[in-house]
Formats: C-alpha cells, structure tokens, sequence
C-alpha cells in the first residue's frame, strides 16, 4: 500500500515538473509549483519525516508561492520566447541527470536499517538525546542543539536573504530620501 | 454593500487560530514536529493573509514596518547571544551545559531561546520581503 501511495506521489510530482517546464504562462507556472510543493510535503509524510514536511508545505506552498504571485505583480505575466535553442541545456541535463542516477546504484536498498549513514552518530543522537537534552523530538535536539552551528548559519542565511530583497526592492535610505526629495520639489514646482 | 463580506469574516475567523496553531507548533516542537522555523513561517502567513484580505494599511497598524525591519535582525543576535553566554559560563560556543543548575535544564532552555531567535528573524523576514513587493507594486 506504502509503495503504491509512493508511487502515485512520484508520477503526480515527475507530471507536474514537466507542466511547469512547458508552461508559458508565469501565473499558471507559480500555481503548479505550488502544486509541486503540495506533491513533495505528501510525500515527505509518506515517507515519515513530518518535520521537513512541515517546512515544505508552509514555505514551499505557502508563502514562497504568495512571494511569487507577488513578484509576477511587478512583471508581466506571460514568458518570453527564448532566443537560444533547447539542445545544450537539455544534453547538460541528461548528463548530470545520468550521473544522479548512476550515483544511486552505489546506494544501500530503499529503508535498510543497517546502511552506514545510520550506523554514524544517528544511534547516538537516538539514545542519548533525552538523557542530554531532555527534548524528545530528535529533529528539534539535533537542530537547535548538536549541530546548532548549522542552524545558525540557517538563520543568518534568511536574515540575509531579507537584507537583500529589502535592499533590492527600495533602496537604501539616503537614497529613498532623494528621490521623495525629488517628487516633492517638482510638486511645489507644479504648485508655483 | 461590500461583496466580500464572507471572505473578510472567514478571514478574522480563522486568524486567531493560525497565530495559535504557530505557537503550539513553536512551543510544541520539542515533543511533536515542527520549530521555530516553521512557526515562524505560520506566524507570517497570518500577517500576509491578513494584508491580502483587509491590505497593507490595515497590516501595518497590527505589524509596523519599522518593527518588523529590527526584528529582523534581533533574532540572529539572540540566537548568537545564546552561544556566547555558553562561552561566558565557560563552555564552547553554542554549549548550553551550564545556563541552569543542571546540564539537562540547561539544553532544554538553550533549544528555547535559540528556537526563539529563529522565529523572530523568519517570522519578521517573511513579512519585510512581503512588505518590500507590496511597496514597489505601487
């Protein structure tokens, strides 16, 4: 039943990705990769990791989608045709996608127990996180606190993002002040 | 007669319930999923939501520019501050071994604060870029 839901989840999510690359129309674009994001949080709780799909559903769905619509606000809203052809990025593609592919015959089986990424520090993690931390919920001990060196470069990576779009999108300070300078001089202009 | 009236009631409806949703994923996440990061996330769908529906102004006296944009930076600066309080009581960076009388308390209040710091500086993000969009549309 699990591989079944799995399944459908993976040919709903590989139908969208080329609807979204087909698509001309950036307001139709934005819908479905919010829908893609929707595919991606089911199965991520198929998958059990309900932590990242928390994530995906309300940053992937939610507002990344909300801060795209707000972006098409100030654009138009249909693609231009692109001058080059498709040939290079799509060889480009299939290379790296080869790679990817070939890369996971090197893999353990889907969901063994005794792969070496959980032979690590996961058991550790898993023992001793209540003992150390008195958190229950691994996710949170491991993110806020083994490695929260990582989380904090997390957190100053979106203050930063922030920083950028803000100063990007009005400018610094002296200049939003010229420029209001600027358009009350030419209305006192008109008035005189 | 405005003929959005069940869009703006459905909305005050379900606002107080997404600000308690956020909360208890924050103040939940160490036992159920979730954190300040997607808390953070949820808190600022509220503000978003609430923009949409009743527009910027109306936003803008619940969550001034001026807040938002130093919450901004707060956020990383507690979240920072934290590890260097573990240095000040003689630990490494980011060590919340001795910020309570026990080493197990004083992770439990090091995941809080440092959970905290995430939520401000996603949360208030969301928000300033939302805001920073809605200002250039004009």
């Amino acid at each position: 039943m699990e591989v079944f839901i799995n399944m459908a989840l993976l040919t709903l999510l590989a139908i969208v990705t080329v609807a979204i690359a087909r698509q001309r129309n950036l307001f139709g674009a934005i819908i479905l990769a919010g829908v893609y994001s929707f595919l991606m949080a089911s199965l991520l709780i198929a998958l059990d990791a309900v932590d990242v799909a928390m994530t995906e559903a309300s940053v992937g769905a939610g507002v990344s989608t909300v801060f795209l619509l707000a972006a098409l606000h100030l654009t138009q809203s249909l693609e231009q045709k692109s001058l080059h052809t498709a040939a290079l990025p799509a060889a480009v593609a299939c290379v790296i996608g080869g790679a990817v592919i070939w890369g996971t015959i090197g893999l353990s089986p889907f969901g063994t127990p005794d792969a070496i990424i959980h032979k690590h520090v996961a058991p550790k993690y898993i023992n001793d996180t209540v003992k150390e931390t008195g958190v229950p919920n691994v996710v949170t001990s491991v993110l806020a606190d083994y490695r929260g060196y990582d989380t904090l470069g997390e957190t100053t990576v979106i203050f930063t993002a922030g920083i950028g779009v803000m100063l990007l999108l009005r400018g610094s300070g002296r200049r939003r002040r010229q420029r209001e300078a600027v358009g009350q001089a030419s209305k006192s202009g008109e008035a005189s | 007669m405005r003929l959005d009236l069940i869009l703006r009631i459905g909305t005050k409806l379900l606002l107080p319930f997404m600000l308690l949703f956020a909360l208890y994923v924050q103040f939940h996440g160490d036992y159920g999923p979730g954190g300040g990061f997607q808390a953070g996330v949820i808190a600022a769908g509220m503000i978003i939501l609430y923009a949409l529906v009743f527009g910027i102004s109306k936003a803008k006296l619940i969550a001034p520019q001026w807040l938002v944009e130093r919450l901004v930076p707060l956020g990383v600066l507690i979240y920072a501050g934290t590890g260097v309080v573990g240095i000040l009581t003689g630990q490494n960076f980011l060590d919340y071994s001795h910020l309570a009388h026990d080493p197990v308390h004083g992770h439990e209040w090091g995941i809080f604060t440092v959970e905290l710091g995430v939520l401000i500086t996603v949360s208030s993000t969301m928000v300033a870029i939302f805001y920073a969009f809605v200002e250039r549309g004009r």
